[in-house]
Parts: C-alpha cells; sequence; structure tokens
C-alpha cells in the first residue's frame, strides 16, 4: 500500500526538537520503502524559518496563529485535529514527550480513531501499519496492526535516530489559515520558568554514578556519593529519588530531566523504564547493577550485574581504593 | 472546591508478568494489582490543595483485583469519600476506562478531576486526556505543580518540559489534570490508620458496563523483549564482580 504518514512538529523556544527529527527520519524510511508521502506539520507562531530544516519530509503544512506560539493543548488540539479530518492521513505521529502526551490521545478521542502509545517499532506491510509498543515499563512488548482509516501512533523519544531525519532542504510549503476559535479556549500558555541551574551539570560530567529506587533511603545516596568520588563522577538519579526530594531535579536523567552521553554510566538499582532510558542510553559505557535479572535496563546496558547494589559498591569502592593506594 | 482522584490498579511490576497461551495479552490469573504510582502522586496534590483551600476529595477505583486497600489508604491519608466501580473491568483500555469515569463524573459536582499523567499499561494513551476530551473539558498533563485561586476558578499548572524547563498553563474549571508528580512526596501513612480508616471509612458502591466498541486495531502478539537484552553479564562474589568491573573501566580508560 501507498503510504501517507503526518509526522507533528514540535518545537521549544524556536528550536525544533529532536523528536521531530527521529519522527521524520522512520516516517522517510518506510515512505522510501514503500511508496507514499510525509507531511510535516508544524503549528506555532513566526516558526516558517525551520520549514528548512524539514527536508525529510515531502510537504509541510504550516499553521501559524499567536495563539499557537508556545504549547496549550486546547488550541493545538483544535487546529490538529481538523487538519486529521480533513486530509485523513493513514498514520499521524506523535511524539511521547510533554506534548504528544497532551494532544495523541485526546485526537484519537475526538476523532474516534485508534491509538497506540509507547512505540518504539514501526513497519508497513501490505495492507498494515505495525506498530510495536513497550508497555510495563519496559518489560513487555505489544505488537498491534492497524489496517483502515487513520490511526495515531505516539512514538517513544530515542525509539528512532534524529540523524535520520535531519535533512536540509525546504518540502513543498502549504500554509492554512488557522481557523481558530479563541472563544472556545478555556485554558492558555502564560510563561516559562527556567531551571535554576544546580551545583553540578549532570550533562558535562564524564563519569555518572547514578541511582534508582534501590538506593532505598536517602541516607545511602552517600554511599553513591563516595563511589562517585571514588571513581571521579557525579551522583544522578532517576525519578523517583528526585520525587523523593533526595536529590534536586538538576540530578535527574530522563524525560523530564536531562539528557546525559557520559563515558560511563553506572546505573545502581535503576530498573529501567522508557522516562528513564530515553536520557542516558546514547552514553559511551553503561554498566547496571540490579537484583531483578528482568530488569529493562539491562537491555541497555553493556555490563550488568544482579547482585545487591550494596553488595556491589563497597567492594567496588575498596578495589578502586585499592588502585590508588 | 470538589477534587475527584481516580486511582488506577496497574500490576506490580515488581512480580513477574506471563503472558496468556495465545501469546495475545498477559495471564491476568495470578496478577497482583496496585495502585499506579503517578496516580498516588496525583491523591497526595489533591489533598494539599484541600488543606489549602477546603473543600473535598473523592478517591475513585475501578474494581480490578482487590482495590478497598488502595480507597482506605487513600482515607488514611485524607480523601473524604471513597467511591469502588463495579464491573469487569481486568484488562480494559483507557479509552473505555474513560467512558466509565466520564458516566460518573457527569453525575458528581467535581471542579477539578486530577489523575496521573500514564500508566505503564495505557496502550490507548493517558486516560486523563481522554476522559478531558470526552467530557469537553480541557485537560493539561505533565503537570508537577499548581497554584489554585479559588475567587476565579481558575488553575495555573506547572507544566514540565525536558532539562527542567516548566511553563504555566492557565485553565479555567472544571478541568482534568494529569499529575506527573505532587509538589510533595505521597504521605507515608502507618498501617495502624489505614486499618482505621477501613473500620471506619464507608466505600460508595456502583455498578457500571464497560463499553465494547471494537478498538480499531488487533493484538498479533505480546512478548517479552528478546534474548534478554544485551549486557554481557558478570557473575560471582561481590569482590570479583568489583575486579571486573574496575579492569573494564581500565580497559575505556576511566580510571588510572
Amino acid at each position: 500500500m501507498s503510504i501517507s504518514i503526518f509526522v507533528i512538529a514540535e518545537h521549544l523556544e524556536g528550536t525544533l526538537a529532536d523528536m521531530t527529527f527521529e519522527m521524520l527520519g522512520k516516517a522517510r524510511q518506510l515512505a522510501d520503502e514503500r511508496g507514499g508521502t510525509v507531511t510535516a506539520v508544524l503549528a506555532g507562531y513566526n516558526v516558517a524559518q525551520l520549514a528548512e530544516q524539514l527536508g525529510a519530509a515531502d510537504a509541510l503544512i504550516l499553521i501559524e496563529d499567536e495563539l499557537l506560539a508556545e504549547f496549550a493543548p486546547q488550541p493545538y488540539q483544535d487546529v490538529i485535529s481538523g487538519l486529521i479530518r480533513e486530509r485523513a492521513p493513514g498514520l499521524v505521529m506523535v511524539g511521547s514527550t510533554s506534548m504528544g502526551l497532551d494532544l495523541a490521545a485526546a485526537l484519537a478521542t475526538t476523532l474516534n480513531v485508534p491509538m497506540l502509545s509507547s512505540c518504539i517499532d514501526l513497519s508497513v506491510e501490505d495492507d498494515a501499519y505495525v506498530v510495536t509498543s513497550q508497555l510495563y515499563g519496559g518489560k513487555i512488548m505489544m505488537e498491534t496492526a492497524v489496517t483502515a482509516g487513520t490511526a495515531i501512533a505516539q512514538i517513544l523519544p530515542g525509539a528512532f535516530r534524529a540523524e535520520d531525519g535531519q535533512r536540509a532542504g525546504t518540502p513543498t510549503l502549504e500554509e492554512i489559515p488557522p481557523g481558530l476559535h479563541p472563544e472556545n479556549f478555556r485554558m492558555r500558555f502564560e510563561n516559562f520558568i527556567k531551571p535554576e541551574a544546580g551545583d553540578i551539570d549532570i550533562t558535562q560530567a564524564p563519569i555518572l554514578v547514578s541511582v534508582g529506587r534501590g538506593i532505598q533511603t536517602q541516607e545511602n545516596i552517600a554511599l553513591a556519593e563516595e563511589l562517585a568520588e571514588a571513581l571521579g563522577g557525579s551522583v544522578s538519579s532517576s525519578r523517583p529519588i528526585v520525587d523523593q526530594d533526595w536529590l534536586p531535579v538538576t540530578r535527574q536523567v530522563g524525560k523530564s530531566g536531562m539528557s546525559v552521553k557520559p563515558r560511563l554510566y553506572l546505573a545502581l538499582g535503576i530498573s529501567g523504564a522508557p522516562e528513564h532510558v530515553e536520557g542516558m542510553k546514547n552514553a559511551d559505557l553503561i554498566v547496571a547493577v540490579n537484583t531483578d535479572p528482568d530488569a529493562p535496563i539491562f537491555s541497555v546496558a553493556h555490563y550488568g550485574v544482579v547482585a545487591d547494589i550494596f553488595d556491589v559498591m563497597p567492594a567496588l569502592e575498596e578495589r578502586l581504593g585499592e588502585r590508588v593506594s | 472546591m470538589n477534587i475527584l482522584v481516580i486511582l488506577k490498579q496497574v500490576p506490580d511490576l515488581v512480580e513477574e508478568l506471563e503472558i496468556n497461551d495465545d501469546g495475545t495479552d498477559l495471564d491476568r490469573t495470578w496478577m497482583r494489582y496496585i495502585p499506579s504510582e503517578y496516580d498516588e502522586h496525583a491523591l497526595e496534590q489533591a489533598i494539599l490543595l484541600k488543606e489549602e483551600h477546603g473543600g473535598t476529595v473523592t478517591a475513585l477505583c475501578l474494581r480490578i483485583g482487590e482495590v478497598d486497600d488502595t480507597l482506605f489508604t487513600a482515607a488514611a491519608r485524607g480523601a473524604d469519600r471513597l467511591v469502588r466501580i463495579e464491573g469487569d473491568f481486568e484488562g480494559i483500555s483507557s479509552r473505555d476506562a474513560a467512558a466509565v469515569y466520564a458516566d460518573h463524573i457527569r453525575r458528581g459536582n467535581y471542579d477539578l478531576v486530577l489523575t496521573g499523567v500514564q500508566a505503564h499499561d495505557d496502550l490507548n494513551g493517558p486516560v486523563g486526556a481522554r476522559l478531558a476530551a470526552q467530557l469537553e473539558i480541557p485537560y493539561v498533563g505533565v503537570v508537577s505543580g499548581m497554584h489554585l485561586d479559588p475567587e476565579t476558578g481558575v488553575i495555573h499548572l506547572h507544566k514540565e518540559y525536558p532539562g527542567g524547563l516548566l511553563t504555566v498553563i492557565r485553565t479555567e474549571l472544571p478541568a482534568v489534570v494529569g499529575i506527573q508528580s505532587a509538589v510533595k512526596p505521597p504521605r507515608y501513612v502507618p498501617i495502624a490508620k489505614i486499618r482505621q480508616a477501613s473500620k471506619s471509612a464507608e466505600i460508595g458502591e456502583e455498578t457500571a458496563e464497560p463499553q465494547s466498541l471494537t478498538p480499531g486495531y488487533t493484538v498479533r502478539r505480546v512478548f517479552k523483549p528478546e534474548g534478554g537484552g544485551r549486557a554481557e553479564i558478570i557473575d560471582g562474589a561481590p569482590e570479583d564482580i568489583a575486579a571486573r568491573l574496575v579492569s573494564i573501566f581500565s580497559e575505556h580508560g576511566l580510571v588510572r
């Protein structure tokens, strides 16, 4: 079948998000294999200059309005649902991101079309789009097929390579009027709150000793600090640690935290849910220690240790100490 | 200010998940359910709002596994009203669950609905976004902070983006909000207090027939990630593991 894919572009503060290129790259590959078109949909305000980065798409639909300048769910949903209803593409790709999580399921409900979340792989067969979703904290995969009408796939960040979608060249541009009805909107974007600089910039650290739920108590973080010191690195963490106020948000790796690419990422008691993995999977060397042999972190780690971190941490620190002395 | 919190039961990932014989769903025979972690944050946020502004908090569960403990725990934390909806809900999609919640909400008098931003088994996306679209009221998700102005019925929501960036979205009530995390970690309640709640608190019971519309897709295969991943597993006593790790670090020029 000839495919027709819409990619909902994401941008923040005037810059296209990697998510956009990751989706475009995959869509481009499928269209090249099977024949068909890739259309990028760019909603925003004063964003026309971003078009020249969207060469991986055949066509670009640009929708500009002051109300779309920054993301607020209602206005975006309004313009995008209208567009999908009118054009009826086979597949709409939306990121599993802060923007996409508000948008995709709402679009699916309004348009009454199927929507599949947490997509980590996508292929096309003769009469179907085949979506592989990674659920249950990364422990279970579900392969689903959609055949008729429009479907929405919500793509996990990092599922596809951004480089594949970064092609210069401006696709065929079509500008459409937003046709917004502001009187219907009961929300609006107000302002940004920028993060305060932390004591340590974990995105610059060459070695990260990263702790997850397995660290158990706030007091135990000191053990990770000691180990990090012995390795010449810094301590980062997964989300639950920050939610417990055991470490500041500036130390958080993953969705809504930082994306890091250290030379060594030592994951201690981190299960490896997709939200965490998207922020660290590009580290040069990943070593994971976890008591659960089925922990998804072992599928991104280069080396794995199935053991209690409280046995491994002191042994490792001691061994490192022996080398120095 | 009447707040509804939706508490969803999800499989406990500490337990091994089993796949059914024809490989198209999980085998739920022995499944252990726990409340979704994000929903626990939604409950905490609701109680914080109540403490600041007054009003009531209602905790709602579809009957999936044993839910009474989840509801009594919510009461011990500060929920005023508990509702359990009975029906055939095991394995229900977020789309179909949203329809059941919407029906309850239409009959209630809620200003604000809080739920977790997602659950780890939401193949059909976040229930909050679906619910709000069905009710045609605003939804904002990935929220980790808020400021309510009860005079004007407006809530200012802090929505998270990568790198610690937040946007503030001003939303009129009623609205549905998908909570990423409460401004404080969910409060601990001692078992004794939960036991006490189980004696004093009452669970309101409702029933619902989940709709059975065709999902629009077919599940072909449910499977565990293949090959157990790519990590090379290091075995041995802690000292042996440490020695091997240090030698790997050394090969990579990470230690002298």
